[in-house]
Parts: C-alpha cells; structure tokens; sequence
C-alpha cells in the first residue's frame, strides 16, 4: 500500500524543520458559505492536514465549544451529504491532508460504503471517529480499507502498551495522541504524564504522531520536543472565529 | 457471539479514554461480584436496608372488574421508592470493593438519583448526579431528596436538558475522574458491561416474582408486563421468565401524547437501530443519524434510547413491545389510586395501561403480573398539572 497523503503531509512539514499543523474546524461552522472560505484559509495559511468536523447532536468526547460550535451548525442545516457533495465540487483545491472527524451514527445512516465511496470522491483522505475504539471498529476499517482511506487511532494518557501495540499493527496515517483525561478544550498546562505515554507511542507506531486536546498555544509544545510531529488545535480556532477574528489570522500565530 | 452483543445491539462505542474503566469494570463484575464476601453483603444490604422481597400483590377490585387476575410486584414499596435501589446498592458496594471513592449518576426522573445518593450516603461515598435541567424542574422533590442526602446534583443545560444530556455528560466527566469514580449507570443500557452488570442487580425482580407466582398461583404467569424507558425494570422483571415459552413477556414504552407528530420515547416500536451512549441499540432519530428529543409525562421513560437487550429480545419475537399514551397511564394511575389504594409511579403505569386496556385481550381467567415499578410521590405536581388542564384527569 502506498504512503498515506496525512503521513506525506506530515512528513513534509517534519523535513522543513517544524510541526505539522492540524487545524479542526466544524463543518458548515460558522455558517454554510463562510465554512469554505475559512477551510481555503486555513489550507493557504500552512495547515498540513485539516480536521473537518461533522456535526452530531450527542458529541460525547467534545467539551463546551466545540459542542456548542456542532449544534450551531446542525441548526444551520449542515449535514454529511451537504458536506461530501460541497467538498467534491472543490476536490483538488486543497493542498492539505483533508479529514473527517464525527460521531458514529452519523456515519452508521450514511452507510459505511457509500460513505467510504462519497469521501474518497471528495477527496478527503482519513476519519477520525472519537466513539469507534479498537474493539468496534472493524465494519468501518474494512469499509475505508476498500477506498485507501486511513483511520486515525486516537489513543491517550491511560492506553495500556498492550492496546497500543494493538492499535499500531495497523495505523495509517497518524497517530492522533490525547493529551488529558478529559473532553476537548483548552487548558492552561497539560499533565507531566504525557512525555512517558509519548515515548511508548513513539516507539510503537510506525507513522507519525499528532497531540490534541487541550492545546491553546505553540508554547505548550515545546516540553515534547521530538515526541511529537504534529499539533491539533480546534476549541481555540473555534473561540477565535467566535470572537470575530479570521482562520488566516489564527494560521499567522502559528506558523510564526 | 461477540462481547457484549445481544443479536445485533449492544458493544462498547466509547472513546477510547473510557475503555480502561470498561475493562477494570468487567474484570470486578467477573472477580468481585459472584464472590461469596460480596454476595452475602449485598444479600443483607438488599433484605434489611431495601426491604426485599418485595411483595406480589393481588389487586382486589381491579381482578374482579377485569376478569383476570391482575398482580403487581410491588418494586414501589423498596427503600427510596423504586427498583433503581436494587441496582445501586449492588453498584456501590461494588465501587467500595474496587477502592474507588465517587459515584457518578445521571438521572432522569430522579429516581435512580435519590437511589445512588441513598446507596452513597449508606457506603459512605460521595456523589455526583447529572440532571438535565428540564427534569430539575420536573422533578424538583427528588431533586431536593438528593441535596438532602448529600449528594452535588449538577443541572445540564445543553441540548434538550433530559436524560440523554445528563448521561453525555456524566460520561465526559467520567472520562476525566475515572481513577477516582464509579459511573453508577441508572439503566440497563450504555457501553457493554454495563446492561449486564444492571441486569445481574435487577434480575432479583423476576428472581423472586418468579418463585412467588409458583407459590400464589401454583403456576407460572400468562403474562408478565413492565414499562420501557432504559429498560432496567422490565430486564430484570424479565430476566428468569425468558426461558419459559408459556409465559408472554409485554414490554410498554412510552407514546408521548400520541398525536401525529409528536415526540414520544418508545424507540422498539417506532425507532431504527443507529449506536447511541456507547451501544448499538434501537433509537429515535432522523434519517441522518441526529439524535431526536423525545418526551413523555412521564420523565423516568423520556429516553430516546433502550438498553439493547431490549432491542434484541424485540428483535427475536421474545417480548412483545407495545405503547401507551400519556393520557393511557394517567388513567391508569387513577384507575391504581382509587381501586387499589396505591399511588403508581407514571413510568410504571404505562405498564398497568397496557393491561387495563381492552385491545391488549387479555383472556379471562389469566394470570397477569405488572412490575410496579415505583411509587408516584415524585409525580404529584405533573399529575396535578394535568388534572387542572381543561379535560385533565380530575
């Protein structure tokens, strides 16, 4: 099997010497016409990879924000048909690794199928979907699989080596690392366990490894030095188009 | 069949943050819970502090009206009021056999929250209900029971501010405070163990009710009857009639108001099947995979989910899953407190709807057992609502 695109992306961005950048942005957030030009921003201010955000109604995994930022735009008519069919009108525009992160059902109504076809014809490259652990995911897997689509394992603080090692045998991608026991959203410090965890991540996956949850700043980065080599950000992208600013302002912060 | 699999429904859809407690979870219900330390405990607990058995009741007046025999078994006259005791007291002395410090509730009509602040403030743990702040206002008198028992009860305010918000909410935070807290599940749904684990603290009811339908009526039941909301009642009112083929097991969920387009809780009946909650189960939502408000009078059934045994044994023909209406159960509620002297939980009689109601035919001369699943005091401010409404009950 050919390299996955998410891992080329984050590989490039290693060679030119920083982290990769992973933005996540609700789909269709905050509004239907302006979500496509905030993606464009993002894709033309240096994001590697973008975290496309598909709205659910129970958002588990997700803290206050960005829960707030999925019901906003389910009232605002945002569906996963509306975002593949929009995507698949720019499909080649983006230079960015594109992937869809959502909750399972969403995807379980679509079909698995079709929703592997459709994503692939949209040329989004991966998923992220918070409530499929190992255990669950094989229907998906082998729906994706069928299109050269990655899964991206999420895995955390308290992931025993032994799932690790399991969810390793067949990451593609990345390795998507939760940095605290908790819900997305941001946080003034991140816990000291993490460079332990890291380390086992590290030495276990093959592909390369991106830290979210939690992460506000390029400074609450710099403690993880060479354990990690990507950055996930999505409450603080969120909070900052709330309060008025733009994605290509955001970019700015973090590029420099 | 695959871990935690009823059929079809069941499994564990949870990040993967909550799979170490799963696992740590199954592991106790494997060691701790059929180890004899425990079950002597727990069997004390249930006798002395709970007050079981809990009696099977033949219902004078309304048999002879009816034309059969109607029995109830009385889960209403358990310590705090209802069968949720049964399962958190099972719960929490699980959680001080594990080590671990909290317990972590979610609660609809408040039942199952003054039953796990009951169980916390007896063991001497401490206690977190989430409440979604609708059912805070419905339910204001078991909120004030919790405070009084110590616990921090927590209103949730995002999405439709009932169960289902609260239980999101209570597993973010258990996310976060696993090290320290048991999730005290209310229901025989959620992530695999936990229909299970529900299901071994409840089957007591059908346990008990079973060798007294033996001793009272010389005989198995025609049929046994119990509301659906989570379903954690009806699973163990269920649980040692499944294996009798002659007995006819009625599950009744709740139809809302039953006008064309309302919001109603009975996702066997009118749902399709999606994963919700960390289960693969029968649910209410659109064809898009967003969950749909849901609503009954009353809050205990107000779930737009079911805890997937339910799902499978609705599936497989085993139970039958019928409706009744909100109007239907306060009816029956009446119909309790004036013929019987028994004042019902409005959850409970969605059941006793189902057997006061001529189109279910029930032959004469059966022997019908309904799970009374609660006693009504918490509802007395939404019955009085309804009665002063113009046609409400008087």
């Amino acid at each position: 099997m050919s390299q996955s695109l998410l891992t080329t992306r984050m590989l490039e961005a290693l060679s030119a010497g920083r982290k990769a950048l992973i933005p996540f942005l609700p789909g269709g957030f905050p509004d239907k016409e302006r979500f496509f030009d905030e993606l464009a921003a993002l894709d033309a201010g240096g994001a590697d990879i973008i975290e496309i955000g598909v709205p659910f109604s129970d958002p588990v995994a997700d803290g206050p924000v960005v829960e707030q930022a999925s019901l906003d735009c389910l009232l605002n008519g945002t569906c996963l048909s509306w975002l593949l069919h929009e995507l698949e009108k720019r499909k080649g525009q983006y230079r960015a690794g594109l992937v869809l992160m959502g909750y399972y059902n969403p995807f379980l109504q679509y079909g698995l199928d079709q929703l592997a076809e459709d994503a692939a014809a949209a040329g989004v490259s991966g998923f992220i979907v918070p409530d499929v652990p190992l255990e669950e995911s094989g229907p998906l897997r082998a729906a994706l699989d069928k299109h050269n689509l990655d899964l991206i394992p999420l895995v955390g603080l308290n992931t025993s080596e032994e799932r690790l090692a399991a969810y390793a045998k067949d990451a593609r991608g990345y390795v998507y690392f939760v940095s605290v026991l908790g819900t997305t959203g941001m946080r003034e410090s991140l816990p000291t366990e993490i460079k332990e965890r890291l380390t086992a991540v590290r030495r276990l996956f093959k592909v390369p490894v991106a830290l979210g949850f939690g992460i506000k700043s390029p400074d609450q980065l710099t403690a993880f030095g060479d354990l990690v080599d990507g950055v996930v950000f999505g409450s603080a992208l969120i909070a900052h188009i709330k309060a008025g600013g733009t994605a290509a302002e955001f970019m700015l912060r973090w590029r420099s | 069949m695959k871990k935690g699999y009823y059929g079809d429904f069941g499994g564990q859809f949870v990040p993967e943050l909550l799979m170490p407690p799963l696992l740590e979870l199954e592991e106790a219900m494997r060691t701790i819970v059929p180890s004899e330390a425990f079950q002597t405990e727990l069997k004390a607990l249930l006798a002395d502090y709970v007050g079981r058995p809990s009696p099977l009741y033949r219902c004078p007046n309304l048999s002879k009206e009816l034309g059969f025999d109607l029995w109830l078994k009385r889960e209403d006259l358990n310590h705090t009021g209802a069968h949720k005791i049964n399962n958190t007291m099972g719960q929490g002395l699980l959680t001080k056999y594990m080590g671990k410090k909290v317990l972590l509730a979610e609660t609809g009509a408040g039942q199952h929250g003054v039953a796990t602040a009951t169980a916390a403030a007896m063991l001497g743990l401490d206690c977190i209900v989430y409440m979604g702040a609708e059912d805070v206002v419905r339910q204001s008198h078991n909120v004030r029971r919790m405070k009084l028992l110590g616990a921090t009860v927590v209103p949730i305010e995002s999405g439709t501010k009932t169960l289902k918000d609260a239980i999101n909410a209570a597993l973010r935070y258990w996310i976060a405070e696993q090290n320290t807290t048991h999730y005290c599940f209310g229901t025989a749904a959620g992530p695999h163990p936990f229909p299970l684990l529900v299901r071994e603290f409840q089957a007591i009811i059908s346990l008990e009710a079973r060798a007294q339908c033996l001793g009272k009526m010389g005989r198995l039941p025609d049929y046994v009857v119990a509301c659906v909301g989570g379903g954690s009642n009806a699973i163990g009112m269920f649980h040692h009639f499944v294996p009798d083929a002659s007995v006819k097991l009625i599950g009744v969920e709740a139809g809302g108001t039953g006008e064309p387009g309302c919001y109603h809780s009975a996702p066997i009946s009118l749902g399709t099947p999606g994963v919700l909650h960390g289960m693969r189960t029968m649910l209410l939502q659109t064809t898009e995979g967003q969950i749909q408000p849901s609503h009954s009078v009353s809050a205990g059934l107000d779930y737009p989910g079911v805890g997937p045994e339910h799902a499978a044994l609705g599936a497989s023909g085993r139970v039958r899953y019928d409706v009744a209406v909100d109007s239907q159960a306060l009816a029956a509620f009446e119909a309790l407190c004036r013929r019987e002297g028994i004042i019902p939980a409005l959850e409970s009689c969605h059941a006793v709807a189902w057997a006061l109601n001529p189109a279910s035919d029930i032959p004469k001369g059966s022997q019908v057992v309904v799970c009374l699943s609660g006693r009504g005091d918490k509802d007395l401010d939404i019955i009085e609502s309804y009665a002063n409404k113009p046609g409400g009950a008087k």
